[in-house]
């Protein structure tokens, strides 16, 4: 009996390791779509930041955080990811503020358009790099489309196992480490692919921004002003008809913050003000801003967070400066190549 | 809540565990609740459906009870001041007392599956009369909700309805106990149809927890589990591909359509049964076997003694012999006897029961031709080969050496898979002009050529796909050899490492070559539907 329950033991410890292994295995790597390598990497640069973005990818491809440290000395760290909704905005928000406070945060109101689960495959990308916590069940739960299962974000096995038959070498490559893909969650594009079509945005069938979205912005507003953090609301700015935003949001989201009291900068207007060029500075005509965008609209909003949001200049911190300084190096080294 | 859920597999260990932790007077309770609990969320308002068909057969068979306990108390009472004839005139009486309780009690619970299951059907069908007659005038069809498995635990509630009738069944004097039975989740959805002298008292009895039975049952799950999740779900993809575009895919398609779709049903009917047995097993209760290595049978009669079994053995109790022997049937073989003769005599009344018996067969599968057509076809060829049995019998004795060897019976083998296979095609098309035309086309389109030089991977299956599904089978082939005498769980139970090794693999390969999750359909079984 004893030896029977001996093998049993081992045999399921054997399997189990089996089976962690394999996860490791499968669970894709985003060596092509880098987005979903992003939320995990906060984790390595966890800290001391002045400033937190946070949004789907109208942050992570507009406000560069190295930039922002290199002009106006601003420690800030970018916490987006494709099409991260609202909740999830939300619950990353809250995840980052068990591990330091900010003195501001700067949501991007793009997702307000969503009021309910979109994509699976965008929920895994923000999901999935979350560590474990009681925010990661919260954004999971609120995330979730019909076809999902919670116990699939507990073992991805479950659910990337049909990987197994279409294995990459990067998948062994990167099975036990991180392939670092972001500038403190500034995902660089240097490409340039000029806007051409000037179409304006398709009608919506409602412009009313639904219930829950709001609802997560109530909360996002709530848990910032717990902390003593300023929530500042932002549009970045795009030009593409795929990507338009309405004059009804924009009205709505304008009185919403004049109501809370919130700071609201719309800079799809101010694009030509901060030198962005759409012909040179998007990456794919319009929809997102390239580096060189990106630069323009981060020196322009770093003046306004230095002059108006008291976010201090830290470059005279030794200590700060050096590890800003090797993020600089590495960002200079990719935008130069 | 589907077998292959996430939520299933809850459910289960919170079943077990319960089982085993409460009090064992309880045990049947708790699988009561968990039997109606798993219903219920099926869908709340098929309660209703199960409610009655137990409520009626419980009170038909207490009502047939009190007039057999009326019927022996009087002819014990009187029996002396009674002659030979009073008594059986008194017998006939309560007899037919106890079957008219018996035929309303069957109309109902019949009644109610056919309201539900085939009133669409035969509206549809009237219309279509009507339209060929020049009327004008058509039929609303009705969209009637058609609860679970109601198929299975009709059948099996008559089953024992009828068996309390003719007295081969204890009453079951508990309501709760008999709703158990009607009940039972496991084996709600897709049988096996078992009989109340089997299941009755092993589902209210207290079962201790054994090792050995336990670890059997799970093991049984997980074979289960690698049938239907490794390989009937990803045959899928390549055989919806071609039910979906039939006229892209003649000719040699239809003949893949048939070895892929023997395979799915196999793998997921018997895969379906095993997760069910399995469950049971675990629990201490064993279930009727539904399968005996079907497709290693040698003719379609063999055939039909080794697939369904349990539903086989039913059309055979209920409607094959009753019919054969009742008494218009014993009027019909006179008359034959006396127009065509002996031989041919005897033949027809036998002939009219088995084609009878076939035609609710298909029925019973489904409301449509194509299953009506696959039951009369079965029938075909079961009269047809019963006719051919001397020139067989010949044959065997002119060439007995060939007879008797391992290739001849190979090739009887595969002659009744791929006949099974082609009538089977029915269920498929579900349309039975379209099934012949396909059929037709396996003579007329010659493009086996076009299928193998990259056809069969524009069928939604990769080359990697097509490999598990073969390794899937090679593994179920082995398998059902090597449990041809001793099951390969016995054969493992006495070395813990080799079964380990074993079913630990086929845990992994569930785990990785399984069809589940997002991106892949959860399929229901395929006879959850019937």
């Amino acid at each position: 009996m004893k030896k029977r329950i001996l093998i049993s033991v081992s045999a399921l410890l054997v399997i189990c390791v089996l089976l962690s292994l394999l996860q490791a295995l499968v669970i894709p790597k985003y060596t092509d779509n880098k987005e979903g390598a992003l939320v995990s990497e906060y984790y390595g640069e966890v800290g001391d930041h002045d400033l937190i973005f946070v949004g789907d990818c109208e942050v992570y491809e507009s406000f560069v955080p190295a930039y922002l440290w290199e002009k106006y000395g601003i420690s800030s760290y970018v916490r987006g990811s494709a099409q991260q909704l609202v909740w999830q905005s939300y619950y990353l928000l809250e995840e980052t503020l068990k591990y330091e406070t900010p003195k501001a945060v700067v949501f991007n109101v793009m997702a307000l358009k969503y009021g309910e689960p979109q994509r699976e495959a965008y929920n895994r990308m923000t999901l999935d790099g979350m560590r474990w916590s009681t925010s990661k069940i919260g954004a999971i739960n609120a995330s979730m489309t019909e076809e999902e299962s919670f116990v699939e974000y507990v073992f991805p096995l479950l659910r990337f196992h049909s990987r197994i038959t279409e294995l990459t070498p990067d998948d062994f490559r990167y099975a036990f480490r991180d392939n670092k893909v972001s500038h403190s969650g500034y995902l660089m594009q240097t490409g340039i692919v000029p806007q051409t079509d000037f179409s304006e945005g398709r009608a919506e069938v409602d412009y009313e921004i639904d219930e829950n979205a709001w609802k997560y912005l109530d909360m996002m507003r709530e848990l910032c002003a717990d902390e003593g953090i300023e929530l500042i609301l932002v549009k970045a700015p795009t030009n593409s008809w795929m990507y338009w935003w309405h004059d009804e949001w924009e009205a709505q989201v304008d009185d919403y913050a004049e109501r809370h009291g919130l700071t609201y900068y719309n800079f799809i207007p101010l694009a030509d003000e901060m030198g962005i060029d759409w012909s040179t500075d998007t990456y794919d005509a319009g929809a997102h801003l390239n580096v060189y965008g990106a630069e323009k609209l981060t020196e322009y909003f770093g003046q306004i967070l230095s002059e108006k949001h008291g976010l201090a200049d830290r470059r005279n911190e030794t200590e700060l400066a050096e590890a800003w300084d090797a993020r600089l190096e590495k960002y200079y080294e990719e935008r130069n190549k | 809540m589907l077998f292959t859920s996430y939520e299933f597999l809850a459910f289960l260990a919170v079943v077990f565990l319960l089982y085993y932790i409460l009090p064992k007077k309880l045990q049947w309770v708790t699988l009561l609740v968990a039997s109606y609990a798993f219903y219920a969320l099926a869908g709340v308002e098929y309660l209703a459906f199960i409610a009655v068909t137990t409520v009626s057969s419980f009170i038909a068979t207490i009502l047939m009870g009190r007039v057999s306990a009326r019927e022996n108390s009087y002819l014990e009472q009187n029996r002396a001041g009674l002659s030979k004839d009073e008594i059986k005139a008194y017998r006939e009486k309560a007899k037919g007392r106890r079957f008219l309780i018996l035929c309303l009690a069957l109309l109902l619970n019949f009644g109610i599956l056919a309201v539900l299951k085939y009133t669409a059907f035969a509206v549809v069908n009237i219309n279509s009369w009507l339209h060929t007659f020049g009327a004008e005038g058509q039929l609303t069809v009705p969209s009637l909700i058609l609860p679970l498995g109601i198929s299975f635990y009709t059948f099996q509630t008559m089953g024992y309805l009828i068996d309390a009738y003719r007295g081969k069944a204890e009453i079951e004097r508990n309501p709760f106990k008999l709703a158990l039975f009607v009940s039972f989740f496991p084996q709600l959805i897709q049988g096996p149809i078992s009989r109340f002298k089997d299941l009755g008292a092993q589902l209210t009895s207290p079962h201790a927890f054994e090792r050995r039975n336990f670890t059997y049952g799970l093991q049984r799950i997980l074979w289960g589990y690698f049938k239907k999740l490794v390989v009937a779900d990803r045959v899928l993809v390549a055989i919806n591909t071609m039910i979906d575009a039939p006229e892209s895919y003649g000719g040699f398609y239809v003949f893949l359509l048939i070895i892929l779709y023997s395979v799915q049903i196999y793998a997921d009917f018997t895969g379906g049964i095993d997760i069910t047995i399995g469950i049971a097993e675990a629990l201490g209760i064993r279930l009727t076997e539904n399968f005996n290595r079907p497709f290693s049978s040698r003719s379609t009669k063999e055939y039909w003694n080794r697939w369904h079994i349990t539903m086989g053995s039913w059309f055979t109790d209920y409607i094959f012999y009753p019919l054969s022997v009742c008494r218009p049937m014993a009027k019909l073989t006179k008359g034959c006897r006396k127009i065509f003769g002996k031989n041919i005599g005897k033949r027809i009344p036998v002939y009219l029961a088995t084609v009878i018996t076939w035609f609710l067969t298909g029925l019973w599968h489904g409301a449509g031709w194509n299953f009506i057509v696959w039951g009369l076809l079965n029938c075909l060829i079961i009269l047809v080969s019963r006719e051919l049995e001397p020139l067989y019998a010949k044959f065997e004795k002119k060439f007995p050496r060939l007879h008797a060897s391992y290739a001849y019976g190979v090739f009887m083998s595969v002659r009744t898979f791929l006949l099974m296979g082609l009538i089977r095609s029915l269920d498929c098309y579900r349309d039975v002009p379209l099934t012949f035309r396909m059929w037709g086309s396996m003579f007329t389109q010659f493009n086996i050529f076009e299928a193998l030089g990259g056809g069969i991977e524009a069928l939604g299956l990769g080359l990697a796909d097509y490999i598990i599904i073969a390794l899937g089978c090679v593994v179920m082939l082995a398998v059902s050899k090597a449990g041809k005498e001793i099951s390969v769980r016995e054969r493992l139970y006495d070395r813990p490492v080799l079964s380990w090794l074993c079913f630990g693999a086929l845990f992994v390969a569930i785990i990785l070559f399984g069809a589940y999750s997002v991106g892949y359909d959860a399929s229901q079984f395929i006879y959850n539907q019937f």
